[in-house]
């Protein structure tokens, strides 16, 4: 039988990489994609808990979580393809406009 | 040792794909191969969640995110494709911070779940439980418990949609 | 011999799926060869030419010939081309389409061979088999756009981003109307909506004649054919997304192209022609219908060998008339009345494909092609508001003529 904990683990590892994904890389759609990294590791732990209590509200909650991603990438990628057309560089350091 | 059975070969199978395709994500220079490992890592998610008797969080994950949002994904990239991207460096100055900030995140995360980890291993369902099936039962918990978060989600939903088209659109001065 | 094999296919259920999923992948293949021939002899005849005619009697060789030739050609990748993408590419289309007949049900009556047990014509019942296909179905979308991007040249890749998006469209208006059937069969498991229909005695198409026509024209337009098909048509963009493949690969995408037809012709009729159930099943006055896989082949024998007395060249004269007599000794052996039973609801599945694959091919040969935006303006602002009045109409129709019995069970449940 697998513990619980194991998820946790896979869950906190997945989390990790995409924490350092968000902190490290220069391509914001990179970083965009290490964001829904860590929305799967949440969805990971709230489907092993789900289990583990035997009741569906952490499934239901993580499809709330899968829809929120959807949404958020939708307005993301629109933010990019818009900052794209004004600046023409997906590269996070350069986008420094208001910087003083 | 504990005796190695099927169950524990596929978990260790998903999360060794699930783990380095992550890695792999966040490596790599061409964002397409980035987002091609994505979709691969998505995958062993929605394995995971199999394995957990999430059948229909399995097939969600597989519609929504591998068929929707990464479609999304992999049009915006063909469509802001820059050589010169490729080209730079693809790290930030401070990435060694970066790295080690997230190492203690996970150091914090890690010592979380061990100090808890005894008697925590998956029981068979309850008799009455056991008798829906698992989209019944998803069914009942949208539609029935959380029907205002649906309704909110597709408020949510039908605001991400406007403002993509909004934000996307070439604005005809 | 025989029997041992048959044995230990028994009692190995995952040889057994194997041996299975070996059977239907070469069924498969063969179908989709002939499917290709059957085209292009149909178009033809349309539009009052012959097709071929030459490779083998009446042209049956040529579905031979073609894949021969395709193999034969020398594999170009285009410089700068992302080599990895270009060869996965095509692989993930073709994959993606015969995965999904995992979940599809041939039959209702388990294989009883020698007295050995084989199970369900099927590869597996799986529970949330209408999820399973919407998922794997759109993973075909991948193929398209990689396929697409890594040729490097900027006509596959216009292509492809529309094909993908007509792809994307018509898939919600499909898992629209899927849901209009769901509603009725109060289950996603193929198997139980198939006797579902059974058990009321009416197809799904009868009750869901909108979600019906939704499916159909979301059908066509996933599977890039007429007269949907200006992502991929010569004329429009040089062949769309895979024109940068030739030889092998080109054949690959070819076949993921004509398995999607079969596939959605497939999940068609088990969502709404009633699967593998004949014509007025419960009827018994009508038993005699079970006769008809021998009245066919006989009327295939006869036609083929009013067809062949014009035939100038012996050899082929010959040919033909071996085939005939090979069609009048399947109809003898599926007279059988052992056979007759077992092979009805393969039988009937194979003739309702059969009959969608011919729509398929008469809608290429009729209708004239749309244009991209008319396109796009049909999926977004007809086929989904429809589908979503289809589902709305459905669900207040079911409710006020019979609550589900599991709604109130869960009720009282939870309370």
């Amino acid at each position: 039988m697998i513990p619980v904990h194991w998820y946790l683990y896979l869950g906190a590892g997945l989390f990790t990489i995409g924490v350092i994904g968000v902190l490290t890389r220069r391509n914001v759609i990179v970083i965009l994609m290490s964001i829904e990294l860590i929305l799967n590791a949440v969805n990971i732990n709230l489907v092993a808990f789900s289990q583990y209590f035997h009741s569906t509200n952490g499934q239901v909650f993580a499809i709330f979580v899968i829809t929120d991603a959807a949404a958020e990438a939708a307005v993301g990628l629109g933010l990019i393809i818009a900052l794209f057309r004004n600046k023409e560089t997906v590269n996070a350091d350069e986008i420094d406009l208001l910087k003083w | 040792m504990m005796e190695i059975n099927l169950p524990q070969i596929a978990f260790f199978a998903l999360s060794a794909v699930a783990l380095i395709s992550a890695i792999m994500v966040i490596t790599r220079r061409n964002a397409i191969h980035s987002a091609i490992w994505l979709i691969i890592t998505l995958f062993s998610v929605a394995g995971v969640f199999l394995m957990l008797h999430a059948e229909f969080l399995f097939a969600v994950q597989i519609i929504l995110y591998v068929g929707g949002i990464m479609v999304l994904f992999l049009f915006v990239i063909m469509l802001v494709n820059l050589d010169l991207a490729a080209k730079q460096s693809q790290f930030s100055r401070q990435w060694i911070v970066a790295v080690l900030t997230a190492l203690v995140l996970t150091a914090e995360l890690v010592y979380g779940i061990f100090l808890d980890h005894r008697g925590f291993l998956f029981t068979p369902p309850p008799p009455v439980a056991a008798a829906t099936n698992n989209t019944q039962a998803i069914a009942v918990g949208l539609y029935q418990t959380y029907m205002l978060p649906v309704e909110i989600a597709s408020l949510l939903l039908l605001v991400a949609m406007v403002g993509a088209v909004v934000m996307a659109k070439r604005k005809f001065e | 011999m025989l029997d041992s094999a048959l044995q230990f296919l028994g009692d190995h259920p995952l040889v057994l799926a194997t041996v299975k999923i070996l059977v239907i992948f070469s069924v498969l293949s063969g179908v989709l060869a002939y499917i290709v021939y059957l085209e292009r002899k149909v178009l033809a005849f349309m539009q009052a030419r012959l097709g071929p005619m030459r490779v083998g009697p009446w042209g049956i060789l040529q579905a031979i010939a073609d894949p021969l030739k395709l193999i034969l050609k020398e594999d170009i990748i285009p410089s700068g081309a992302d080599k990895t993408l270009f060869l996965i590419a095509p692989v993930i289309s073709v994959a993606a389409a015969f995965t999904v007949f995992a979940a599809i049900p041939f039959g209702d009556k388990d294989i009883v061979i020698h007295g050995v047990n084989l199970g369900l014509p099927l590869i597996s019942n799986i529970n949330i088999g209408i999820l399973f296909i919407l998922a794997v179905s759109s993973l075909g979308i991948y193929g398209i756009i990689l396929g697409g991007w890594a040729s490097n040249s900027h006509y596959p890749l216009l292509g492809a981003l529309r094909s993908a998006a007509q792809l994307v469209s018509y898939e919600v208006a499909g898992g629209m109307a899927i849901i209009g059937v769901l509603l009725i069969s109060h289950s996603m498991s193929l198997v139980d909506i198939v006797e579902r229909q059974q058990s009321m005695g009416v197809w799904n198409v009868f009750l869901q004649p909108v979600g019906f026509f939704i499916y159909l024209v979301a059908a066509i337009a996933e599977t890039n054919r007429s007269p949907f098909d200006l992502p991929e048509a010569e004329s429009e963009l040089t062949a769309g997304f895979h024109t940068e493949y030739s030889g092998f690969r080109f054949s690959l995408f070819f076949m993921a192209e004509y398995t999607s037809m079969v596939l959605v012709s497939c999940i068609a009729v088990t969502l709404f022609w009633g699967g593998w159930l004949r014509p007025f099943q419960g009827v018994a006055s009508l038993d005699f219908l079970k006769f008809t896989p021998v009245v066919v082949f006989l009327a295939a024998a006869v036609a083929i060998v009013l067809g062949a007395r014009k035939n100038q060249v012996p050899m082929e004269k010959l040919v033909l008339f071996a085939i005939a007599a090979g069609c009048v000794l399947l109809a003898a052996a599926l007279a059988y009345p052992l056979v007759t039973s077992a092979i009805q609801g393969i039988f009937w599945f194979s003739v309702k494909v059969f009959v969608f694959l011919y729509a398929f091919i008469w809608y290429r040969g009729t209708f004239p092609r749309y244009r991209y935006d008319q396109l796009m303006n049909l999926g977004w602002r007809v086929m989904i508001p429809l589908g979503l009045a289809n589902v709305i109409a459905t669900a207040a129709v079911c409710y006020v003529l019979q609550p589900h019995p599991a709604a109130t069970m869960l009720g009282m449940l939870s309370r």
